[in-house]
C-alpha cells in the first residue's frame, strides 16, 4: 500500500472514530479544546529534568484513551512524523549535559533525563491532540475556533481545506495511480512531467473551486457558515474544569512529589 | 521542518503566538478589503490541493531519493500573499490535528516558519520584484527557486533559534545550523524546481490565475497618475520651501561646526584671482542671497527664496531629465 493510501485509510479511520456515539464525544468542543491546550501548555512547562512530575501528568492521557476506547497503537503512528525532529534535538543531550540529576534517590546523568523527558513529551502532546481529534470532529473543532473569535475567514478556509482533502486525495492518488502504471518500477514522479502533471491538476482544482463557489452562491453562501448552536450541559463545564484543577495541582507538585 | 509541541517551551511558543496573530490580522484586513468572496473557495480548494500535493513523490535527478512539495511558494504566486498566507494557516492547522504533523502550541512557530516567511518574504520580496515588469519562463524559475531556498533558509534557521531558547536541547548552536541549513538548502532547491515547473506550466496554459505579474505600471496608473504626482510633489516643495524653511536653525550644520571647531570661523578666507573671479560672479548672479531679499532681514524673503529655489531645483531635475530622454530615443532610433 503506498503512502496516499495510507493517509486516506488513515483519514477514513479518524471519520469513523469521530462519528461514534460516545459521551467524550458528545462534549462541548470549546471545553475538549481548552482543556488539550492547557494540557499541552502544562507538559511543556515542566522542568527538563523533571521526570517525577512529568510522569504523573501521564493520567489525562490514560483516562482519556482508556475511557474514551481511543487506540494506543494509532497514537503511537501518529509519532512518525514529528519523532526524527524530537530524537535529533534530544539524542545529543547526553553527551553534552554530564551533570548528575537525583531521580527516585537515584543519580542519573542529566542529558539521559533530559532526553528521556523530551520523548515522553512529545509522546503526551501527540496523544492529547490525537484525543482531542478522535473524539471531536473538524466542524466542531471550527464552531470552537469561532466562539473565541478566530476570523471568520481563517475558520472556513479551514472547513473547505477539511472538507476537499478527501476529494483531493482520491484524485492525486487516481493520478499518481495511472502515471505509475505507465511507468513502472519509477521510484516518484519524473523530472519532466512535474510541471504538466501537477499543472493539469492544479488548473482542474481552480476550475473545481468557481463550480464550489457558484454552488455555495446557489445554497445561499454569504460569506459565512452559520452552524447549528450547542447547547452547554453541566458536564460540559464540570470536565475541562475538573481536569483544568487537576493538572494544575499536579505541575505545582501540590501532591508533594 | 514542522515543529512538534515538545520542540518549544511555552514563553516561546507564546512569542510567536503573538507575531503569528499580527500577521494573520494585517491578511485578514487586507483580504477584507478586496471583498471578494469567491476568493474564499479557492482558498479553500488551493489548501486542500497543497495538502494532497504534498502526498506526491518526485523524483530528484542525478539521485536516488525523491522530494514532495510545501507549497507556501506556490500559494502566494497563485493567490497572493495575504490569502496565500491565511490558506497556509488552514492547511499547517489541519496537518497538525489530522496527521500530527505540528503541534497546537508550535502553531504559532510554525506558522512563522512556513507560512509567514513563505507567502511574505517569498511573494513580497522575491516573486512580486521580479514579475512586476511581465514573467517569463527564466524569471518564474529565478523567483520560484531563490524563494523557496531563502524561506526554506529561513524557515530552518528560526527553527533553530527557537528550540535552542526553549532550552530543551544541549546541541550547541554552531553544529545545529550546520546540520539544518545544509539539509533545506537541498529540500529548498528541489521544492523550488518543482515549484517552477508547475508554474510555468501556469503561465503558459492560464497566465491570468498568476498574482502580481506586470502590476506594477498598472496599479501606479490606476492610483497616481502623472499629473497628480507633479501636483502632489510641487505642493509639497512649496510647502517645505514657503514654510518649513521658516522654521530653519539659524545654528551651523555639521560642516560648519567642524570647521568652526577647527579653524574659529565657518568660512575660510581664500585669496587668489579664481576665487575673487567666482566670488564677483556669485553676487551678480545670486538674486537672494543668503536664503532672503537683498539688503532686508524679511521672513517673507526666506519663504520666497525657499519656494523660488525648490521651483528652480524642479525645473533643472525636469529638464534633464526629458535631456535624456531625448538623446536615448536618438540612440535607438539611430541603432534601429
Amino acid at each position: 500500500m503506498d503512502r496516499i493510501e495510507k493517509k486516506i485509510l488513515e483519514l477514513n479511520r479518524l471519520q469513523d472514530i469521530q462519528q461514534r456515539s460516545h459521551w467524550m464525544n458528545n462534549l462541548h468542543p470549546l471545553g475538549k479544546l481548552l482543556i488539550s491546550v492547557i494540557y499541552i501548555f502544562l507538559v511543556t512547562s515542566i522542568d527538563k529534568y523533571d521526570i517525577v512530575t512529568l510522569i504523573l501528568m501521564s493520567v489525562y492521557v490514560i483516562f482519556t484513551f482508556i475511557i474514551g476506547e481511543l487506540s494506543v497503537k494509532e497514537g503511537i503512528y501518529r509519532m512518525r512524523l514529528i519523532l526524527p525532529l524530537v530524537l535529533f534535538v534530544g539524542i545529543f543531550n547526553p553527551f553534552f549535559d554530564k551533570s548528575s540529576v537525583p531521580v527516585a534517590g537515584f543519580a542519573v546523568r542529566g542529558g539521559i533525563v533530559s532526553m528521556l523527558t523530551l520523548v515522553i513529551k512529545g509522546l503526551y502532546t501527540v496523544f492529547a491532540v490525537y484525543a482531542l481529534i478522535a473524539t471531536t470532529s473538524i466542524d466542531d473543532i471550527c464552531y470552537a475556533l469561532r466562539s473565541i473569535r478566530v476570523p471568520k475567514i481563517i475558520v472556513i478556509v479551514i472547513m473547505l481545506i477539511y472538507r476537499y482533502i478527501d476529494v483531493m486525495a482520491g484524485e492525486v492518488d487516481r493520478i499518481y495511480t495511472a502515471y505509475r502504471l505507465r511507468a513502472p518500477g519509477q521510484k516518484g514522479i519524473e523530472y519532466r512531467s512535474w510541471g504538466t502533471l501537477v499543472g493539469q491538476w492544479l488548473l482542474r482544482s481552480m476550475d473545481k473551486a468557481q463550480i464550489v463557489y457558484e454552488s455555495m452562491l446557489l445554497r445561499g453562501f454569504k460569506g459565512d457558515f452559520i452552524p447549528k448552536k450547542k447547547g452547554i450541559k453541566k458536564i460540559d463545564v464540570i470536565y475541562p474544569l475538573v481536569w483544568a484543577i487537576v493538572l494544575l495541582l499536579i505541575r505545582l507538585h501540590v501532591f508533594g512529589i | 521542518m514542522h515543529m512538534a509541541d515538545a520542540l518549544v517551551a511555552p514563553a516561546v511558543a507564546g512569542t510567536m503566538y503573538v507575531l503569528s496573530t499580527g500577521a494573520a490580522g494585517v491578511s485578514v484586513k487586507k483580504v477584507r478589503e478586496e471583498s471578494d468572496e469567491s476568493k474564499i473557495p479557492v482558498m479553500g480548494v488551493m489548501g486542500a490541493f497543497v495538502f494532497a500535493t504534498q502526498m506526491l513523490n518526485f523524483t530528484i535527478p542525478g539521485t536516488g531519493s525523491s522530494g514532495h512539495l510545501c507549497g507556501g511558494m506556490m500559494l502566494s504566486a497563485m493567490l497572493g500573499p495575504f490569502a496565500g498566507f491565511l490558506t497556509m494557516i488552514g492547511v499547517l492547522l489541519v496537518q497538525c490535528l489530522l496527521f500530527a504533523d505540528g503541534g497546537l502550541m508550535a502553531l504559532g512557530c510554525n506558522v512563522w516558519n512556513m507560512a509567514f516567511y513563505g507567502c511574505f518574504i517569498g511573494s513580497l520580496l522575491i516573486w512580486h520584484p521580479i514579475m512586476k515588469k511581465g514573467a517569463t519562463k527564466i524569471k518564474i524559475a529565478l523567483a520560484s527557486i531563490l524563494g523557496c531556498v531563502l524561506t526554506l533558509q529561513l524557515g530552518a534557521f528560526s527553527v533553530t533559534i527557537e528550540t535552542l531558547i526553549s532550552g530543551i536541547t544541549e546541541l550547541p548552536f554552531s553544529t545545529f545550523v550546520a546540520t539544518m541549513q545544509p539539509i533545506h538548502l537541498a529540500i529548498g532547491f528541489v521544492e523550488g524546481l518543482i515549484t517552477s515547473a508547475v508554474l510555468i506550466f501556469i503561465h503558459e496554459a492560464r497566465p491570468e490565475l498568476l498574482w502580481g505579474i506586470g502590476e506594477s505600471t498598472e496599479k501606479k496608473d490606476a492610483k497616481l497618475s502623472f499629473k497628480k504626482t507633479i501636483i502632489t510633489v510641487a505642493v509639497a516643495a512649496a510647502l517645505c520651501g514657503g514654510v518649513v524653511s521658516l522654521f530653519a536653525s539659524a545654528f551651523p550644520d555639521g560642516l560648519e561646526w567642524s570647521m568652526e571647531q577647527v579653524a574659529g570661523t565657518t568660512e575660510l578666507e581664500a585669496q587668489g584671482q579664481a576665487y575673487e573671479t567666482a566670488e564677483a560672479i556669485q553676487e551678480t548672479t545670486s538674486l537672494l542671497p543668503d536664503y532672503a531679499f537683498p539688503d532686508s532681514e524679511a521672513a517673507a524673503g526666506t519663504s520666497f527664496s525657499g519656494i523660488v529655489g525648490a521651483l528652480i531645483v524642479a525645473g533643472l531635475s525636469a529638464a534633464c531629465c526629458y535631456a535624456f530622454r531625448f538623446f536615448r530615443r536618438k540612440t535607438e532610433t539611430q541603432t534601429a
